[in-house]
This record gives C-alpha cells, sequence and structure tokens, in this order.
C-alpha cells in the first residue's frame, strides 16, 4: 500500500479519494462499492436487464399489433388469464406493456444505462482521475437507480396493472383512476419510481460535472478532452437543468392525484369508474381551475432536453470510435464540441414542437417550429464529420466499428423525418402517428442502442478485463441493423396514411385498413431483431468469464484509460496520473511512427500540438 | 408447445456455445487475439456495408411506390397547401437521405483497412466545414419560411361568417353541437351533467331538474345515515363511504347553486340553448364553407384527427381548442373520386384515452349547402328541456363562450364587482 501513498502525493488536486480501503469485503467490492468501474458495471448490468424485460415487453405488444385477435397459448401461459386470456392480450394490458416499455426505455436503458454505465466508467479513466468527485454519491446514484428499477418493474405484477396512460403520462389521464384502471397504483408506483429515478440522476449528473471540472490531469484543457466526456458534460448538464423540472411536474401530479389538488384539472366529468376502488369519485369533480397543458409544458421542459440526454452519449462514444477505428483524427474536433453546446443549448427552447395541436397558440407554435428545425444544422455538421473521419481513413472493422457506422445511418435517417414534424402545419397530420414512432425509435432509440453496443463493445475489455467475441459481433450487429430498420422503416408510411399510435388494434377505423399488411413483417422484424440479442447477452456473460485475456490497449487507442493496468486497482494507475501532452486524435499523424500516439506522449522537439 | 419452444431455446443456446467454442479454439491455434481484424473480416464488413446500402436503398423505393398514395386527395383549402408543403419536404429529406447514407456506406466501404496504407492526417477543413453549416442553415431558413406562411395562413382567426360546430368528446365517443339559429352556443357545465342532459347544457329547468335529484340522494343517504345511528347495523367503513358521498353530494349541490346566483349575466347564454342542435353517430359539414370547430373534452384529453382534411386539434378539459377549415370536396364527390360508394369521411382519436381508445370514432359528412341546411333543420334541439320565457339578448359568439366555459372567471368578476 506504499504504492496507494505515493500516488496520492502525486495527484495535483490534492484531493484524496478514499483509495486507502486495506481490506475489501465483498459487499463493499461487489455491492455497496464507492469505485467508479464497478458502480459503471453494476449500471451497465441493470441496463442489460432492464432492456431484456422492455424487448420482451415490445415483442408481447407487436403480437398483438401483428396478428390481432390470433391466441398464442404461451402468451396465456406468461401472463395468466388475466392480462392475456385465450392467449389474447388485455386491452388495458397491452397500453401498461406500450407505457413501460417506453419509459424503462427512455430512462432506464439509454439514461440511467447509458449515461451511468459510460459516464462512470470514462470520466475518471479519460480525464486521468483515480475516482469520481465523490464515490459515496456515487454509489447513493447506483442504489437510487437500483430501487428504481425494482419499482417500475414490480408495478407490472400490481392486481389493477401498471402505468397505462403511454410514457408521457398525460393527465387528465394519469391523473384519475376512474378513466383507466393503470392509473390507479400501477401510476403511483410509477411516479415514485420516477422520483428515485430522478435524484439517482442528479446525484449522478452533479457528480460527473464537479470531476470533469475539478479532477482533469496536468495538461488536461477542456479543448484536450476527448469527445466522449465533451459529451457527457453537456449531458450531465442537460439532466442537471431539466430532470428537477420533472419533479416538481410529478409532485404536482401526485398532488392531484392524491392530495384533491388540481393543478392539472379541470371542469371534468367521469362517467364511469373504470378503477378497481369502487368508492372513487364518478360524475362532476370537484377539482377545477388547472390545466393540463401546464403538464405538458413541464413535461416535455425535461422531455426534450432528455433526447438528448439519451443521444448526446451515444455520439460522444461514436466519435470516440470511429476515430479510433478509422486511424484517423476525428474531423473537426472544435465543430464538433460546437454542435454539441449548440445541441445542448436548443434542447432547451424546442419543447413546444410537442405542443403544436394541443390549443397552445399557434404564434407560440410558430416560434418552436423556428428552433426546432435550427437544430437540424448543428445535427448536420456532426453527420458531415463523421463522413469526413472515415474518408481516406484506414476502417478497421471492429463490432464497436460497425454499430458506430450503423449509428451514423440511423441518426442522419431518423434525423430527418424530424424536420417533417417540426414543420407545425405538416405535423397536424402526422401529430401521435406511427410516423412519429418511427422517426423517434431511429433517431433516438437505434442512434441510442447502437452508440450503446459500441461502447460496450469497444470498453468491454476496460471494464472486463477481457474481449468480446468478435464474429458473434458481427452477427449481431447485422441482424441488428436489419431487424431494426425493418421494424421502423415501415411505420413512416403506415404513420403518413394516418394511424394513430397507442391503438391496440387498427382495423376498426376503415381508412387506415389498407397499411395493415406492413404490420405482420414489422412483428417478424421484431422477433428476429430480440432473438438477435441473444447473440450479445450469450457474448457478453460468456466473456465475462471465459473470454480472451485483453491486452493493456487492445485499440491501438489514444486515450488516458488504456494506460491504465488491465486488472482494475483503486485510483486506477499503479504510479502517478499521467500527465498529458496532446490531444485525443493523433492518429496517423505523419510525425509519428506508429499510427497513433497517446495523450500521454510529450511533445516531440518541433512537433506543434493540437 | 410449450415444452417445443423450451427446446429451441434450449437448442439454441448450445449451439451458440459451441460455435463459440470452435471458434475460440481455432483462434488460439492461429494465435490471433480479438482485437487483430483479419483482412478477410475487414473485407467482409466493408462489402457488407455496400450490400446492406443497395438493400436499404432498394426497399425504399418500394415502399416509396407502393405507399405514394397514403392519403386521399385533400378535401379542404387548407389541406392543399399543407400537401404541396409535405411534398417539398419530403422530396428535400428523401435526396438527403439518400445522399448522406449513400456518401457514409460508400466511404464504409472504399475505406477499409489495409496494411500498406495509412490514413489521411485530415484535421479540419474551413471550408468544408462552413460549407456544410451554410447549406442545411440556408435549406432551414427556407423550410421554416415556407412551413411558417402556411401554418399562418392555417391557423388565423376565422372569418365572420364562418359556421361554428362544437365536437365535444368524452370516453369514448364524440358528439357535435351546433348553435342554432341565433349562432349563439348556450352555456354548459359539467356540473349539470347527468343522462338525459349529456353534455351539461344550462337552463332553469336543467338546474332545478339537478338538485331535486341531488337533493333526493342527499336525503335517502341521510335517512339512511340517521337509521343507523340509532340500530349500527352498517360497518364502519361503509359509514365513512357513505359521509363522504353525502359530503360531495352537498359540495355538487352548491356548485350548481353558487352557478344560479353568480351567472347573471350567463342567462342569456343560458336561453341561447334551447335551439342549439345536439348530432351522434354523424354529423354533417356544408362545403366551400369556411368552418370552425371548438372541442371540448368532459374527462381526458382526446384528440380529433381528420387526416381527409389534414386537420387534427386536441379536445382538453377545461381548455376550449379551435381549428378552422374548408371543405371543399363533398362527401358524393370523394365517393366518385375514389369509385367507392362505401366511402365516408371520419373523425377519430388520436391521443390515447383509455381502453377503447382504438374505437372512438364519429362519421363525418361533406354536404352541398342547400342539403346541409335542410340536413340541419331535421336535427332535434335541446330546447326538449324547460327554458325560461325571457327573450334571448343577441351577444356575439366570442362573448358567450368565454362565459360559458371559463366559470372561475366569471366568478372572479363577481367577486371584483362586489
Amino acid at each position: 500500500m506504499g504504492e496507494h501513498a505515493a500516488m496520492d502525493h502525486n495527484h495535483e488536486n490534492g484531493h484524496d479519494h478514499g483509495h486507502h480501503h486495506h481490506k475489501e469485503s465483498w459487499i463493499s467490492k461487489y455491492v455497496f462499492s464507492q469505485d467508479h468501474k464497478m458502480i459503471s458495471r453494476q449500471f451497465l448490468i441493470t441496463a442489460i436487464v432492464m432492456g431484456v424485460v422492455a424487448v420482451v415487453l415490445s415483442i408481447l405488444f407487436r403480437l398483438q399489433l401483428g396478428w390481432p385477435g390470433e391466441k398464442f397459448e404461451f402468451l396465456n401461459m406468461m401472463l395468466g388469464d388475466r392480462w392475456a386470456k385465450d392467449g389474447i392480450l388485455d386491452r388495458n394490458a397491452y397500453l401498461a406493456l406500450v407505457t413501460i416499455h417506453g419509459t424503462i426505455m427512455v430512462f432506464f436503458v439509454l439514461t440511467g444505462g447509458l449515461s451511468g454505465t459510460f459516464a462512470n466508467l470514462l470520466i475518471p479513466l479519460q480525464i486521468g482521475a483515480r475516482d469520481m468527485a465523490s464515490g459515496f454519491l456515487n454509489m447513493l446514484s447506483y442504489w437510487a437507480f437500483f430501487l428504481s428499477s425494482v419499482l417500475m418493474v414490480s408495478s407490472l405484477f400490481l392486481e389493477s396493472g401498471a402505468a397505462s396512460g403511454g410514457w408521457t403520462i398525460y393527465p387528465p389521464l394519469s391523473a384519475l383512476p376512474q378513466a383507466i384502471p393503470g392509473s390507479g397504483a400501477g401510476m403511483t408506483v410509477w411516479l415514485v419510481s420516477m422520483v428515485l429515478f430522478i435524484a439517482s440522476s442528479l446525484l449522478a449528473g452533479l457528480n460527473y460535472i464537479v470531476t470533469i471540472i475539478n479532477l482533469r490531469t496536468k495538461g488536461m484543457s477542456m479543448t484536450r478532452l476527448p469527445l466522449t466526456i465533451w459529451a457527457l458534460l453537456v449531458t450531465a448538464i442537460l439532466g442537471v437543468l431539466s430532470f428537477p423540472v420533472l419533479v416538481s411536474c410529478a409532485v404536482l401530479l401526485v398532488m392531484d392525484r392524491s392530495f384533491g389538488t388540481a393543478f392539472y384539472l379541470s371542469d371534468i366529468y367521469i362517467a364511469t369508474n373504470n378503477s378497481t376502488d369502487p368508492n372513487a369519485a364518478v360524475g362532476a369533480l370537484e377539482a377545477t381551475g388547472g390545466s393540463p397543458l401546464l403538464f405538458q409544458h413541464l413535461f416535455w421542459f425535461l422531455g426534450h432536453p432528455e433526447v438528448y440526454i439519451v443521444l448526446l452519449p451515444a455520439l460522444g462514444i461514436s466519435s470516440e470510435v470511429i476515430a479510433t477505428n478509422s486511424r484517423k483524427p476525428i474531423f473537426g474536433y472544435k465543430a464538433m464540441v460546437g454542435s454539441i453546446l449548440a445541441i445542448g443549448f436548443l434542447s432547451f427552447i424546442v419543447w413546444g414542437h410537442h405542443m403544436y395541436i394541443t390549443g397552445m397558440n399557434p404564434f407560440l407554435g410558430s416560434v418552436f417550429v423556428f428552433t426546432t428545425l435550427l437544430i437540424a444544422i448543428p445535427s448536420a455538421v456532426k453527420a458531415f464529420n463523421y463522413i469526413t473521419t472515415l474518408w481516406q481513413g484506414n476502417i478497421r472493422y471492429t463490432p464497436a466499428m460497425l454499430f458506430s457506422i450503423g449509428l451514423v445511418s440511423t441518426f442522419v435517417t431518423g434525423g430527418l423525418t424530424g424536420i417533417v414534424l417540426a414543420d407545425s402545419a405538416l405535423d397536424v397530420t402526422v401529430h401521435d402517428t406511427y410516423f412519429v414512432v418511427a422517426h423517434f425509435h431511429i433517431v433516438m432509440g437505434l442512434s441510442a442502442i447502437f452508440g450503446m453496443f459500441a461502447g460496450i463493445y469497444h470498453w468491454f475489455p476496460k471494464m472486463f478485463g477481457r474481449m468480446m467475441n468478435t464474429k458473434l459481433g458481427y452477427a449481431h450487429f447485422w441482424l441488428t441493423l436489419v431487424c431494426g430498420f425493418g421494424v421502423f422503416f415501415p411505420m413512416h408510411f403506415i404513420g403518413m396514411a394516418g394511424t394513430p399510435r397507442r391503438y391496440y388494434e387498427n382495423s376498426y377505423i376503415d381508412m387506415i385498413q389498407w397499411t395493415a399488411d406492413l404490420n405482420p413483417i414489422i412483428s417478424v422484424f421484431a422477433i428476429v431483431g430480440g432473438a438477435a440479442q441473444i447473440l450479445f447477452l450469450f457474448n457478453f456473460f460468456h466473456s465475462i468469464f471465459y473470454g480472451q485475456r485483453a491486452v493493456q490497449n487492445p485499440w491501438g487507442s489514444n486515450t488516458l484509460e488504456w494506460t491504465t493496468p488491465v486488472e482494475h486497482i483503486h485510483g486506477n494507475w499503479p504510479g502517478a496520473i499521467p500527465e498529458v501532452h496532446r490531444w485525443a486524435y493523433d492518429y496517423s499523424n505523419p510525425e509519428h511512427e506508429e499510427d497513433f500516439v497517446p495523450q500521454n506522449v510529450p511533445l516531440k522537439a518541433g512537433e506543434h500540438g493540437h | 408447445m410449450k415444452l417445443l419452444i423450451l427446446l429451441v431455446i434450449v437448442l439454441g443456446v448450445i449451439a451458440i456455445a459451441q460455435l463459440t467454442k470452435v471458434y475460440e479454439l481455432t483462434r488460439s491455434l492461429r494465435k490471433t487475439r480479438e482485437e487483430e481484424i483479419s483482412h478477410a473480416d475487414n473485407k467482409m464488413n466493408a462489402t457488407l456495408m455496400l450490400v446492406w446500402m443497395f438493400v436499404f436503398f432498394f426497399f425504399t423505393i418500394v415502399l416509396y411506390v407502393k405507399y405514394q398514395d397514403y392519403l386521399p386527395e385533400a378535401a379542404s383549402e387548407h389541406g392543399v397547401a399543407v400537401d404541396k408543403l409535405m411534398n417539398v419536404n419530403i422530396w428535400m429529406i428523401t435526396i438527403m437521405f439518400f445522399i448522406v447514407n449513400g456518401l457514409l456506406f460508400w466511404v464504409s466501404y472504399k475505406y477499409y483497412y489495409r496494411k500498406d496504407r495509412k490514413a489521411r492526417f485530415f484535421v479540419h477543413d474551413n471550408r468544408l466545414e462552413m460549407l456544410w453549416t451554410m447549406v442545411p442553415g440556408v435549406t432551414m431558413a427556407f423550410v421554416i419560411v415556407y412551413g411558417l406562411i402556411t401554418w399562418n395562413n392555417m391557423t388565423g382567426p376565422a372569418g365572420k361568417d364562418a359556421i361554428q360546430v362544437e365536437i365535444y368528446s368524452r370516453q369514448f365517443d364524440w358528439t357535435a353541437r351546433y348553435p342554432g339559429s341565433d349562432k349563439v352556443f348556450g352555456s354548459a357545465n359539467v356540473n349539470l351533467i347527468s343522462t338525459t342532459n349529456a353534455m351539461g347544457m344550462v337552463s332553469e329547468g336543467a338546474i332545478s331538474l339537478e338538485i331535486h335529484s341531488i337533493d333526493s340522494l342527499i336525503q335517502e343517504i341521510e335517512t339512511t345515515l340517521e337509521a343507523n345511528a340509532v340500530l349500527s347495523t352498517l360497518p364502519e367503513s361503509a359509514v365513512e363511504v357513505m359521509k363522504d358521498q353525502l359530503y360531495r353530494h352537498k359540495r355538487h349541490k352548491q356548485r350548481i347553486l353558487d352557478l344560479k346566483e353568480f351567472d347573471l349575466s350567463g342567462v342569456s347564454g343560458w336561453a341561447a340553448g334551447a335551439d342549439d342542435n345536439i348530432v351522434k353517430g354523424e354529423f354533417h359539414i356544408p362545403k366551400g364553407i369556411e368552418v370552425e370547430f371548438i372541442f371540448k373534452s368532459q374527462d381526458v384529453i382526446h384528440s380529433a384527427f381528420m387526416p381527409h382534411f389534414r386537420a387534427q386539434m386536441n379536445a382538453v378539459p377545461g381548455v376550449p381548442t379551435r381549428f378552422k377549415m374548408v371543405p371543399t370536396i363533398s362527401t358524393t364527390e370523394m365517393r366518385q373520386k375514389l369509385n367507392d360508394p362505401e366511402f365516408n369521411y371520419v373523425l377519430y382519436c388520436n391521443k390515447v384515452c383509455g381502453v377503447t381508445h382504438f374505437n372512438m370514432q364519429i362519421a363525418l359528412v361533406v354536404d352541398e349547402p342547400a342539403e346541409y341546411a335542410a340536413w340541419l333543420a331535421k336535427q332535434k334541439t335541446f330546447g326538449g328541456v324547460a327554458v325560461p320565457a325571457t327573450e334571448p339578448e343577441l351577444t356575439t359568439p366570442s362573448d358567450s363562450l368565454k362565459k360559458d366555459t371559463v366559470q372561475a372567471t366569471a366568478l372572479t368578476i363577481q367577486d371584483s364587482k362586489r
């Protein structure tokens, strides 16, 4: 341990991050760990479990949408008579599945999972810090996340069913259990789970920001930060500024639901009681004078930055992976940073584009059209910079690289349809249809999940000291890419024909019938795509134990995390923290023999750094 | 069946495990490491990128061709403008889709790893970056301006001669209301909704009927409670429930009395309701005349979606919303155009609202103006419920609307007057 003491003297910030654990019990190492690398793995595995749940839910409701009315014996076997009598999915259960699928994917997999895993892993390692600024807060953040995950999943087993008003939980539907059974206990659990989730997210976010600002190693100026760190920094700032608004939004909803206030309720008459409580009030409600639009403003004030909270880490990861595996510096580093900042800023002033047809003043709508379409500019810059990075590169097709290129494709393909949705006049005809479902699943869902897979394949050796199987990775990527587009691309056309999302069955509206032939195809892609993830799961868990041992810097990468030993140690570097002398993207620099120059390599005489 | 599924899964996992083992054995025999991607692998993936590009583009074109007529011709004036805007946008994004994806996959194919080559150290280029900031910038400026012109034209205030139709929503149906010959909607209030008064229309008669029915409910509960005070036959929980109900009924009655006491200025609004037409199942609008819809909801948020007219607006409880349009193709004409004698325009719900959200619709018929007038004359009026014999004062539609919808405002005004 003398080594550890010595290394702390070298820590230029002079903080002690508690690396003096002489003995670690099993509990403090694997359960209540304060080590960022362990917390990162905890986040990842929790997110994978949540991801599996969300994918299974989606396959269940895709069965109903693909083959409405068809009897699936195993559905009854899985869900029982209550939710799938005779093997046909119950209508309330359908809505609950859709809602919980959305909630888990957006918050638990792509926010908690993506940021939680990679911010925790990469921030200290890539900026050259011994650990997060506060290991304890970091631990609390994970356990709040874990608790909220357990709560959210457990709400599926409630007697009255899980929350079922869609992941956006618009009141009055979500406020009144009389209107839909899922707004009873299910909604309460949803709200409690979300408040815990937000607490987790805020603890984590503050920690990330403080760590990035304060604990950078000598020489690691902001302009030398790898793009992953820039993306994670802006993500954390977005989260810290917007999640509190979601808390207030949720708390007001709790008040309306349980304490008789009327923030979101006005002039409501409930004709029939659908809740499990036989004494719930029916008739004209006492609560009046609120506005459901207030909820939507508050919700989307978080909800839109949330899209970028999901997306930016994925873009950061792909920047790193694409540069490394093209053996080329990322093209236009400053423009990339600038567009991350621009996207982050703009994301706060566009929330109204979710509300063009809610009765919001049309002039206000015009303002949001303007700000929303501006986002196309930094997004286009990013897309073209990625392509230019690949151009004249020397592309090594690791599975991570494949997923990163897939991400660029989904980001572009899904982003373009955003131009239609941002235009208020056009939104009128496609609002809340499958066109929207297609748009955000491609631009946010596929892109972010591709980014996450890229990150997992790329940093697996850092996380677990072993390699994942490349061939299985290839199969996983190609199946996921084809199935991903196979599921979501046809949805554009179903949506433009006027098919609303969250419909249990499309056969009641005559005019949308003719697109019904696409639904079984989509469902088949969904099932195959879901099954393809078994390849990943197998590869992941098998490689943790039996994968080939990793070398220190398997990808020939420049960033600092590859200067740490393969075996995890507290404090990350056994000796002094490396000093940084150059930016992270000296790949194929003509002044050097090797095609990569790690950040801690001093500049040669006469070499000018970037 | 269950066994079979289980078997397939188990076999699948075993197969993967075996394949991986074989793969790892060969790797260790050849002494290659996972991170060393062989030339063959690089080439295969690069080729697949190109193959995927063609497959992707091919199926995109197939879908475009097959679904190009995604909606029938727009049946409203603004709908034609929306369609034009949509076409311009779709063309633009489709071209960009092919260019950018094409570049991406082509570059990914072309520059796969070769040992003898070194990547070009290309850090940045201000001209290039300026190019792809400016081009999207200018394009977006065009999209924004063109879009906003269309948007402003369709959302401006309705003309003076516009016909007003109220679309009233609740779980899970739609009702249409026409203001009648006085062109003024009668007041409505949720506190007066009952089986005989589905929209809660306000009139002296409706108020006294509702108060009477609440009174009898109150009396019934009070009698039971009094009896129980002596006999104590009811369990404690049931008594609590009844007390709660009693309280609710009393509050409900008070709200109706408040309505009567404070909404003095609304008397004309009450009377205006007598000739309102209330229509269910199917509603009509005239061709070539501007129609202003006023959307209301009594319970949760619904969305009135009329894709044939490129029209949609949410119906929000407590917040009346509006959408105006000029229908240009009558139902008869559309039936001929589509060669479908069964065709009907439809308005359906597009905001998740509960368990049968997917079947919340109402047929909409566009008539020639004369047919429309004839149809409207045949519709029932609300007048069935007793109406005070006062002469209805004529107020402008907007005045009466403000009055009947925002009860709370009326109360505040009344308070400040005192």
